[in-house]
């Protein structure tokens, strides 16, 4: 490998950022400033700096943390020390919306105008922000705003998220002007704590602790119960917690709801070592908001479902990807892995069993791609986070290429109740096919939104109602999320079970609930969500690359030029061939919800 | 690039059980059985990026299409190649591409295949550049401008002419990663190019848009003999081609040894009105694989410049070997 690097040199800060994560450069091969008499002689670099790949992504962020963009000098010094070719690198960055490879000012406001937040708020705040700071992009005294897409708050439109060089990132909710404005001026606004409708009621599994159990304290989470599960499961041993986990007919709950006992079973029967286990956190479907939930009320349940995960599996290092638009989140999950840590829940010796098992949290950089799991693996191994080709799955070949169990959150906090009481008991609750309680995220035109817990099989109706005291009023529902589907008032009686909404052409998705009322702008939610999927495919094939720009044409011309069905049929076509051809899940279901609004009559024109 | 051994499994290929051999692909097994199958980011001498799709096929049991260039024959397994939902998504690819990419230069493979699908790009609208300066918008991942339903966006932009060797025109990037791979590991190890950006927005890069001449680039032209659409090209066919005296069927084509050093690599020197305007090495070749190396690729014009040796006296034609080194 040639490595050539232009002679722009890091600030002194940027240098500290880029040490501060990757350890003081021991040679100035590798960046050092001092030349030592080794160093004339032996060259650092080659393969035990190579392998540190996976900290480029890692070192990005924390440039783009303390200095707020990535300068030319930067990049540099970050690619002597990892021995990455600066092309690649910059390839790497400008994958990412929250990482910036030009210069911007430390301030930057994110202002949600997703479909969860414009209808609600959004709007409003926007032109508010317009009239008082200035148009998008704007700079004014070292602060800028700029529109995004979902960042998980939906039931608290509308939302932001600041961006804040050498400072923690926050996020604002149920945001007005005033605090909008006094966030680009610099003012610290504290952070909202987590709520959910349901806090304290009796029956909930998984949300038991959201609200009540400090989230914060390892010991209060013991007296709760914590760690009962992880001493079961080591009486139990690996093969008996994978039969559990297969009886239990746990699936997962990020979207594709495949079995997570058939996932384990492959990689804990695998021979080839090591083996990983991702948790996936990188919670980004627009309308979703209940891994967040989890993550800032209930962080060690995750730690423990992953400590048990890995010692069902044998994998001994782990990865908690979480999305970057969550600080609140990432700063208590940090907490509770270093507590956990600390007190030998996690480590050389997990509570003296003997099994090796630790916890790398690492942060996603704005990308909803990243959620899809072979994506996710390539953006922990410092590349662009562009989909894997299936085969191989991750049980085979994942993460650096080993065997690899990958599960969302909320699948994994499943996981404790499972090895306590037996899989056949959790196989009880819910339908034989639907096993267990799941989270919705329900948001929109509701009265009470929020996380809530219900057991599988409850109706839509059901479910909306406990929102809601008028669902006679809700018009539409976009179930799912972006890579759902919207569904009509007369669809309200499905049963919220995977088995269910396959017979009927939807999916339950990541659990994502929005409500629309009878006088929602459903075109605008439509535009928004052709948007969206422009705007977050990864561009590496070619359906959803520019499939997703000419569906986005197609919509707007078909809602502005008298609904012609040749458009129409052309959006159909666009989304066979995304369907039939795109590499990954986002291509998949990039056209879904615009169908399925055109199909429900929801757009105008012919059904 | 695939591994092939001597074991042989049986697929049904468009109704026909046909033998192949284990570790072949999909394309493989469609080449041998003669079934003219449509590849764009596919090289034989690179790894499989799968990322045009243009040559997906139908496999029972799978509900996506799969590409053929990279899926490895599985026993048992039945494939069809001529479904309706083949030719749509593939009917599909290539409008995408034409109706966002300039197509022109590449092969009559391509056109021929755009004929076979009844490719029509001109249904997405008329033609239009992306708002402002596709450069800038690389570093801006998950923001693009106002969509205008009218038109048809396109990768349109302006030429990047920064070296004497080469000149880059990524309105006819199709974005195959063929140049990034070249550059890259498969061939050259110098990973001058990368993807940068995301979305449609996405195109090959080096790093902070540098020129050639300050990045990693060693001028080796593997990328150019990759690229299928004529997105990055010499600049001597370049200039050929603006001053319309471009003649491919009046180019003669002599197979030769590069002599710069012992390494052995095999010149095809594409010959028009007795000047050298091009080099490549053929593909099948097992020393170059179709890679060369810059002396190789450009160090031709002492050639030209050396006087008919048989018309010339001597003392001249020794001058002008002296004075070209």
């Amino acid at each position: 490998m040639d490595l050539r690097f232009s002679e722009a040199e890091p600030s002194r800060d940027e240098r500290a950022a880029v040490d501060a994560v990757l350890g003081p450069p021991d040679s100035t091969w590798v960046g050092a400033t001092e030349r030592t008499a080794g160093d004339t002689r032996l060259a650092h670099v080659g393969r035990r700096i190579r392998e540190r790949r996976d900290e480029l992504l890692p070192a990005l962020d924390a440039v783009q943390s303390q200095i707020g963009w990535i300068s030319e000098g930067a990049l540099m010094h970050i690619c002597r020390r990892l021995a990455v070719p600066p092309a690649e690198a910059y390839g790497v960055a400008t994958f990412y919306a929250l990482l910036s490879v030009t210069e911007q000012p430390p301030r930057v406001l994110h202002v949600c105008d997703d479909v969860g937040c414009r209808g609600f708020g959004a709007n409003e705040l926007i032109a508010g922000i317009e009239e008082q700071f200035g148009p998008e992009g704007t700079v004014v005294d070292d602060a800028t705003w700029r529109r995004s897409p979902c960042i998980g708050q939906c039931d608290r439109a509308p939302a932001c998220y600041g961006q804040i060089a050498g400072r923690d990132d926050t996020t604002l909710v149920g945001a007005s002007v005033d605090d909008a404005i006094s966030m680009l001026a610099g003012t610290d606004v504290p952070h909202p704590p987590v709520e959910i409708p349901q806090r304290g009621q009796a029956g909930l599994r998984l949300l038991r602790r959201v609200g009540v159990v400090d989230p914060s304290d390892l010991d209060a989470y013991r007296a709760d119960g914590g760690y009962e599960a992880l001493r079961r499961a080591v009486e139990l041993g690996p093969a008996q917690i994978v039969r559990e986990i297969k009886d239990a007919n746990l699936r997962g709950r990020g979207g594709a709801a495949f079995p997570a006992g058939v996932k384990w079973e492959a990689v804990a029967t695998a021979t080839r070592r090591p083996k990983y286990l991702i948790c996936n956190a990188d919670e980004s479907e627009p309308g979703t908001f209940k891994d967040r939930v989890i993550m800032e009320g209930d962080p060690f349940a995750i730690i423990e479902s992953m400590t048990i995960a890995g010692f069902a599996t044998g994998a001994e290092q782990a990865y908690f990807y979480i999305r970057g638009e969550y600080p609140l989140a990432t700063r208590r999950m940090r907490h509770a892995i270093d507590q956990a840590r600390r007190r030998g829940f996690l480590g050389g010796d997990v509570m003296g069993t003997g099994f090796a098992f630790d916890i790398d949290l690492r942060r996603g950089q704005g990308a909803y791609i990243c959620g899809e799991e072979t994506a996710l693996m390539n953006s922990i191994e410092g590349r662009r986070g562009e989909p894997r080709n299936k085969p191989p799955f991750p049980t085979d070949a994942g993460l650096f290429g080993q065997p690899t169990v990958i599960n969302n959150v909320e699948t994994l906090i499943n996981v404790p109740a499972i090895v306590a009481g037996g899989g056949p008991v959790y196989a009880r609750i819910g339908t034989p096919d639907s096993t267990g309680t799941r989270l919705f995220c329900l948001s929109g035109a509701v009265d009470r939104p929020g996380v809530y817990e219900v057991e599988s099989g409850t109706t839509l109706r059901e479910l909306i109602s406990l929102a809601h005291d008028a669902v006679d009023q809700i018009s539409a529902v976009l179930l799912g999320g972006a890579a759902g589907a919207f569904v009509t008032a007369d669809r309200l009686d499905l049963p919220l079970t995977f088995e269910d909404a396959r017979d009927a052409g939807l999916g339950l998705g990541s659990g994502v609930v929005m409500a629309f009322g009878p006088g929602a702008d459903m075109a605008d939610a439509a535009r928004r969500i052709a948007r969206f999927f422009r705007d977050e495919s990864c561009g590496q094939c070619v359906p959803c690359r520019v499939g997703t720009v000419r569906v986005e044409e197609a919509l707007d011309r078909y809602l502005s030029n008298g609904h012609d069905p040749t458009d129409r049929s052309l959006i159909d076509e666009i989304d066979r061939v995304m369907k039939d051809a795109s590499i990954c899940g986002l291509g998949h279901t990039a056209g879904t919800a615009i169908r399925s609004a055109l199909d429900a009559g929801l757009l105008g024109g012919a059904r | 690039m695939t591994e092939v051994t001597n074991r042989t499994v049986t697929i049904r290929l468009d109704g026909t059980d046909v033998e192949v051999p284990e570790g072949a692909t999909l394309l493989d097994a469609c080449r041998s059985e003669r079934i003219d199958t449509p590849t764009l980011c596919y090289s034989d001498v690179l790894h499989p990026v799968n990322a045009c799709r243009v040559c997906v096929v139908e496999v029972e049991g799978s509900r996506p299409l799969v590409p053929a260039c990279s899926r490895t024959v599985e026993a048992g397994m039945v494939v069809q190649t001529d479904t309706e939902r083949v030719r749509h998504s593939r009917k599909m690819v290539l409008e995408f591409l034409g109706s966002s990419v300039d197509m022109s230069y590449a092969s009559a493979d391509v056109h021929g295949w755009m004929d076979r699908y009844q490719v029509d790009s001109g249904r997405y609208g008329p033609p239009r550049a992306p708002a402002g300066d596709r450069d800038e918008r690389k570093a801006h991942a998950g923001h693009h401008g106002q969509v205008d339903g009218f038109t048809a966006e396109t990768v349109a932009q302006p030429e990047k002419v920064d070296n004497a060797l080469y000149m880059r025109d990524y309105s006819r990037c199709i974005t195959c990663y063929k140049c990034v791979e070249a550059c890259g590991e498969d061939a050259q190890n110098t990973f001058a190019l990368t993807v940068a950006g995301r979305g449609f927005d996405a195109g090959i890069s080096t790093e902070y848009d540098f020129a050639l001449g300050d990045s990693a680039c060693v001028f080796c032209g593997n990328c150019i003999s990759v690229c299928p659409t004529g997105a990055i090209m010499f600049r001597s066919e370049h200039e050929l081609r603006e001053a319309g005296l471009w003649e491919p069927d009046e180019q003669h084509v002599t197979r030769t040894v590069c002599s710069f050093c012992g390494v052995g690599c095999n010149l095809d020197l594409h010959v028009q009105d007795n000047r050298i305007v091009k080099v490549t090495s053929p593909q099948d070749h097992d020393v170059t694989r179709g890679h060369l190396c810059i002396k190789g690729r450009f160090g031709y014009d002492y050639v030209q410049q050396l006087p008919d040796p048989l018309t010339s006296p001597i003392d001249e034609v020794l001058a002008a070997a002296r004075e070209s080194g």
